[in-house]
């Protein structure tokens, strides 16, 4: 079925609202205290058999995390977090199992939306048995996160045998330990930034990547992160480490039920690529948003930074961000590597009363490092979407070079677009280079495609696809389909 | 099949269209001709229900149904086509996407089975061949870099994949040179039949040398103030509207 078709048909599906991933998983689970205090630090530390450095490693943060002042700096407005009236650990009462073991709630909650954690039949194809075309298609090894927990690894053996780890970052801290000491918090440390701070000291999950030398990952991998149970926050915390030469392409996905309450969600990914390695990162972030009146949804805190180490080494983010009530987040890259390369692609809807402040940091360090940041904004309703990025150039960068393009679309008239570029280059043989427009869906554009027969829904999903394009075509195939539905579903009832 | 009995219509708060009878019978073409500022344009933009223009006045029947009701895509639906004096670009959207999703949008209200993305390029494909046109244009953002001869074919493509019944061709011939001209006027004739019909609006006679009209109409001061069969149009060629007028 042609995306578009779909994408409407996914619409009219939608019933109560827009948002078909706010249903409850009712499953038994067991929480920490309500509260956050050094005893909930150990509380989650102690559950997951850690070792003594790390529990110092989070008190440290915690302790750090205790003296900083929440950031207030974003075009964002919401009243005061109390954080003190929230569980900080959540997990099914079951414990993380074989896949085999796994809750069939679990499962039946994956499967509703549409994530297969059963390692499909097909994979042995692949190594050997009657493959049929039909089948051909890549499988997505997946690291599902519930509340706080991995409940379960997909395709973990197969992509063993090439030397690969791809687990929940707990089972790391226990099987890995000295990969986890070598790389944990040198990309983000501890005291970066106040959400950043808690994170470190209350993370309870998320997943962990090496890929060795040299190696080429065969599948994407994949995590999926849901948040299912009241007042209750989401701390994960993910690691990619792409060794020497090696190529590696991530994913990942989330969403939460409807609640009139806002949970808040503040992860921090760190990734670290060595010499010719390459890190692809995709992001379809789909939180709830909250009600057309702006009750409830996620606040998405988030901090994800990348450093290329390695010469000639590349990281890439693509996000698609449709969820959430609110959008803090800025995936950036430190180019460290003579001739790395940073690229950040952004497709940001804001539709009712959901606020986006997101954007990318590229800090040029090494000698001919080049980056490129395509950001596309979308406001409807009463959305407030703002591009704040900064790029720096060190004086060491020579030859640098930055070239930015920040497109925003409106759609209605109470919504607002708002780009904050920061540029600071100290280097005289560096170049950078902004581009910004700002522009309406226009009346004849929405008429031409009446006239051949679509409905104004449609007419604008199209044209906003059209607008995104260039973002889109970034993300792996299965994911592109998906992004595509979520932004006409995110446009639901903005124009007319 | 088109009956429009008394129509008056204004844009912002100017009366351009003041009093318009016309029938077209399925199976014929009629040509609309008239100097610039007439309300040739009004006329077609009222028809297929351009946000803008009020109408105050008359009615429009379609097969019997009252036209003016209808949202622009229930229009389409129903059989109703626009090529655009001034097609609109699409940038980042590909043209085999627009094309498919509104040939499907079309075939869903017509109760038909849509077709995928191969089902689609088939039909495509011939259609394409019929007119003579380049495949890499369904590879194209919609509109976007076209020459005006190129976004014109790409009108005429999408009639004949839309297959409408009612089709208005709103200065089509404007800013075509010959070979457009007729590969564009192919296209049309292609079309003829008794389940088709079609309003020609245009400023010039030329075009009426290849899509040759059942009737020619004169529209002036938002008035038809002329009709005749297809010598009206040559007689208009060589004596100009100022005489019609005069007559008038």
């Amino acid at each position: 079925m042609p995306a578009v078709t779909e994408t409407i048909d996914t619409v009219q599906s939608v019933t109560e609202g827009a948002y078909k991933w706010g249903f409850e998983t009712d499953i038994e689970m067991e929480f920490a205290p309500k509260g956050l205090n050094e005893d909930i630090v150990r509380f989650i530390s102690a559950k997951k058999k850690e070792p003594q450095w790390l529990l110092d490693w989070r008190l440290k943060a915690f302790a750090i995390w205790q003296k900083m002042e929440e950031p207030l700096w974003a075009a964002v407005k919401y009243p005061p977090i109390d954080y003190q009236d929230a569980y900080y650990y959540a997990a099914p009462k079951a414990g993380p199992k074989s896949l085999d073991e796994v809750d069939p709630e679990l499962l039946k909650t994956y499967a509703k939306l549409g994530i297969p954690l059963k390692e499909q039949a097909f994979l042995a194809g692949v190594e050997g048995a009657g493959e049929s075309p039909a089948d051909a298609r890549m499988p997505v090894a997946i690291d599902a996160v519930f509340d706080s927990v991995s409940v379960a690894t997909s395709y973990k053996e197969r992509l063993g045998k090439e030397g690969i780890i791809f687990c929940s970052i707990s089972e790391a801290v226990q099987t890995h330990p000295e990969l986890i000491r070598q790389y944990l918090g040198t990309v983000v440390p501890q005291g970066d930034n106040f959400y950043a701070a808690l994170n470190s000291a209350v993370f309870t999950d998320g997943s962990f990547v090496y890929i060795p030398k040299g190696v080429r990952c065969p599948m994407e991998l994949s995590t999926y992160f849901r948040i299912n149970a009241k007042s209750t926050g989401q701390f994960e915390r993910t690691l990619i480490i792409a060794d020497e030469g090696s190529t590696v392409s991530y994913l990942e996905g989330c969403t939460a039920p409807m609640r009139d309450e806002n949970q808040l969600h503040a992860a921090v990914v760190e990734l670290v690529a060595l010499d010719d390695a390459s890190i692809k990162y995709s992001t379809v972030q789909n939180w709830y948003p909250g009600d057309a009146e702006g009750r409830g949804g996620i606040y998405n805190f988030v901090t994800k930074r990348a450093q290329c180490r390695g010469r000639r080494s590349k990281v890439s983010w693509t996000q698609v961000e449709t969820g959430s009530a609110i959008t803090w987040k800025y995936p950036s890259c430190v180019l460290l590597g003579d001739d790395s390369v940073g690229e950040f692609y952004s497709v940001a809807i804001t539709n009712n009363r959901q606020q986006a402040d997101t954007g990318t940091k590229m800090i040029h360090v090494g000698k001919r490092t080049t980056s490129t940041i395509i950001s596309k904004g979308i406001s409807a309703g009463r959305g407030q979407n703002t591009y704040r990025g900064l790029v720096r150039v060190a004086p060491t960068a020579s030859g640098a070079r930055n070239f930015t393009q920040c497109d925003s679309l409106l759609i209605g008239d109470q919504c607002g677009a708002h780009t904050v570029p920061y540029i600071e280059n100290r280097c005289m043989t560096a170049k950078t280079e902004h581009e910004a427009t700002t522009s309406r869906i226009a009346e004849d554009q929405l008429f031409y495609c009446r006239q051949r027969g679509m409905t104004q829904e449609e007419a604008v999903g199209l044209i906003v696809n059209g607008f995104c394009r260039e973002v889109l075509k970034e993300l792996p195939m299965e994911f592109a389909v998906e992004a595509q539905k979520l932004l006409q579903i995110s446009l639901e009832g903005s124009v007319g | 099949m088109l009956r429009i009995e008394g129509l008056t219509a204004e844009v912002e708060g100017k009366q351009i269209l003041k009093g318009i009878d016309l029938e077209v019978p399925a199976g014929e073409i009629h040509a609309i001709m008239g100097p610039n500022g007439s309300g040739k344009s009004t006329l077609s933009y009222v028809l297929s229900g351009r946000e803008g223009y009020e109408i105050t006045g008359g009615s429009v029947t379609f097969d019997g149904r009252d036209l003016l009701a209808m949202e622009p895509e229930e229009r389409a639906a129903t059989g109703l086509f626009l090529a655009f004096q001034y097609p609109v670009e699409l940038p980042g959207v590909g043209n085999a996407l627009f094309l498919r999703t509104a040939l499907n949008a079309v075939r869903r209200a017509r109760g038909e089975p849509e077709l995928d993305a191969m089902q689609f390029l088939k039909v495509a494909r011939e259609r394409l061949k019929a007119l003579q046109i380049q495949e890499d244009m369904l590879k194209r953002g919609v509109n976007v870099g076209f020459s005006g001869g190129e976004k014109k074919r790409n009108e005429v493509l999408q009639m004949a994949l839309l297959q409408p019944r009612m089709a208005i061709l709103d200065e089509t011939d404007s800013g075509l040179d010959i070979d457009a001209l007729k590969i564009v006027s192919d296209g049309v004739n292609a079309q003829r039949g008794p389940g088709f019909s079609a309003l020609v609006i245009t400023h010039y006679q030329r075009l009426l040398d290849y899509i040759v009209p059942d009737r020619v109409h004169v529209l002036m001061g938002g008035r038809i103030v002329q009709s005749g069969g297809p010598e009206l149009a040559k007689q208009l060629e060589e004596t100009g509207y100022a005489s019609v007028q005069a007559a008038a």
